[in-house]
């Protein structure tokens, strides 16, 4: 643990206060503050929080949906594996998914120009960009907001809504008043897996754009990898650095969030 | 009218219309890119039209020449998982255990430090274990399988968030100390208590672990070992077809074992459960 997390942590962010002489310095730190590392910041964050909104509310509903399925049967189980493909095996293959998809030649595309004469890259192909992110990126933000939330909504316990329907409750306040409550941490905890998701989030960008660098963990790449920014060698680490404070912001929120959430539980 | 309504044993499920709905719009959208996948295997290049002359390419000359390295690649990945299952779950499952039931005041620290490598993206982590990995290789030897520590920790939020939504659901506290009344020791009570009740948690758990550790690309590809998605990004770049013909093998042969090791944990119970089973006194 110690080994394989911490000391490397420290390490990447050590290396962004690190000169090129080796010696303390605030210089790599202040390249953050670069319109383009801002840039890439904002896109990173942007796209995070609009997938795991996305993702997190079509994922609760399919939980929701598959609250009646038997939890042994085979939808269950089919849907359950599905989404541990698509949540966390995906990556490098979605990429390819949605080149065939919505590529300059992909399917959806070619039907939509020959069908119904909409070119969806009227505007120029953005799949490569910012924007070609979001889809796959929802695409597997959807699973894997139904692998973490549905053991919390499967472990609502009968006896609750057996109290609310003897006190004279509808099926609506036991939704409101009993579940809504019980689940919200779990549901905001799950909701920030899904952002802390996207914004880690690197094989599927890394496949799909081969070139620039429009999210953080792209800059990473080329920073680590790059020989032309002579001079700037713990550049990786400066954002790795900025990446964590991003992160960290995000957990503290969490779990004043949980705390707060936490009040109804139990 | 606000009688309660049971299907399956829970409450207040939706009916069969509105998870027909919900099910259906979401399985159809989620379908299309697997479809447009296998649409874009079957063209026939610049002639147009369709028909099957990749995949039986692929079939008759087998993964030889460029392509045996995805078998050594998968053999990789497929070792590291397994590793990095076992790592965690006997390193995570006992000590939660304790933690939820001997020492509930270091629940929070427990939280915060399985939590924690979700703060510290694969991408920022992989900067860091340069170094490491660098003492590492000359102790151990530069192995793949050096990687399932690695994996281990990223796999460890996922791991304990499955495992702690099944432990908030069920008491453990009083299932042990009802068993412990009636004579087990802590063994088991581990083993023939609490696992069996944890098994969806657990299952789940290992479900993600697997499924993360046979799609990891990053820590991989920067460090400069082959696994599975390394080797297919490989390919893809001179032979797209074939990338996409061995993605949706590979994709597919995944649902199937994932799907095997979520029946693994399903036979080992009552056709019909209720939602919060009893431990009883039946042989395990």
């Amino acid at each position: 643990m110690l080994l394989f997390l911490a000391l490397p942590t420290l390490i990447a962010v050590g290396t962004g206060f690190i000169g090129n002489d080796g010696g303390f310095t605030l210089d790599t730190v202040a390249a953050l503050a670069d319109p383009v590392v801002l840039d890439a910041f904002g896109s990173s964050i942007w796209l995070s929080a609009l997938t795991a909104v996305v993702g997190s509310v079509v994922g609760a509903l399919v939980c929701y949906a598959l609250l009646g399925a038997h939890p042994e049967g085979a939808l269950r189980s089919s849907i359950d594996s599905i989404s541990g493909v698509l949540a966390q095996f995906g990556g490098v293959m979605l990429a390819f998914a949605f080149v065939a998809t919505i590529g300059i030649q992909g399917m959806v595309t070619v039907v939509l120009r020959d069908t119904f004469g909409v070119d969806i890259f009227a505007e120029g192909v953005w799949l490569y960009e910012l924007p070609g992110l979001v889809l796959p990126y929802i695409y597997f933000q959807v699973p894997l907001m139904i692998i973490t939330f549905m053991p919390a909504l499967a472990s609502l316990k009968p006896t609750w809504a057996e109290a609310n329907a003897t006190l004279g409750g509808s099926a609506r306040t036991y939704w409101l008043r009993i579940a809504l409550p019980v689940l919200a941490p779990s549901f905001l905890g799950s909701l920030l897996l899904l952002f802390a998701n996207a914004f880690s989030s690197y094989a599927t960008a890394a496949a799909l754009t081969s070139q620039g660098a429009q999210i953080v963990p792209l800059q990473i790449r080329s920073a680590l990898t790059s020989e032309t920014m002579l001079g700037r060698e713990n550049l990786a680490g400066a954002l790795a650095l900025g990446m964590i404070v991003v992160m960290a912001i995000v957990m503290v929120g969490y779990s004043a969030l949980q705390s707060r959430a936490a009040r109804w539980q139990r | 009218m606000s009688g309660l309504r049971y299907q399956g044993g829970v409450a207040h499920a939706p009916g069969r219309l509105v998870r027909g709905v919900i099910l259906g719009l979401v399985g159809a959208i989620f379908a299309v890119p697997i479809i447009a996948m296998i649409e874009f295997t079957l063209r026939r290049g610049l002639v147009g039209g369709y028909d099957l002359h990749r995949w039986t390419d692929l079939a008759q000359g087998g993964l030889t020449g460029e392509y045996s390295q995805v078998l050594v690649a998968l053999g990789n990945s497929v070792g590291l998982a397994i590793g990095t299952v076992a790592i965690v779950l006997l390193l995570l499952v006992p000590t939660m255990l304790l933690v939820h039931i001997r020492f509930p005041g270091l629940r929070r620290v427990l939280e915060i430090v399985c939590i924690l490598p979700i703060s510290i993206p694969a991408i920022v982590l992989v900067v860091g274990l340069a170094p490491v990995y660098s003492v590492v290789a000359r102790l151990l030897g530069s192995g793949v399988w050096t990687l399932a520590f690695a994996y281990g920790i990223t796999v460890l939020p996922f791991a304990y968030r499955a495992i702690q939504a099944n432990l908030d659901g069920v008491d453990v506290r009083t299932l042990s100390e009802a068993a412990r009344t009636l004579g087990a020791g802590w063994g088991s009570v581990l083993v023939r208590v609490l696992v069996p009740n944890l098994r969806r948690g657990i299952f789940a758990g290992a479900f993600i672990a697997v499924a993360v550790v046979l799609g990891e690309f990053t820590i991989a590809s920067l460090l400069n070992r082959t696994n599975l998605q390394t080797a297919l990004v490989v390919v893809s770049k001179n032979d797209p077809y074939t990338a996409v013909i061995l993605s949706l093998v590979a994709l597919f042969v995944a649902f199937l074992l994932l799907l095997a090791i979520g029946r693994l944990g399903a036979t080992r119970t009552p056709a019909r459960t209720p939602a919060l089973p009893t431990p009883t006194g039946a042989p395990s």
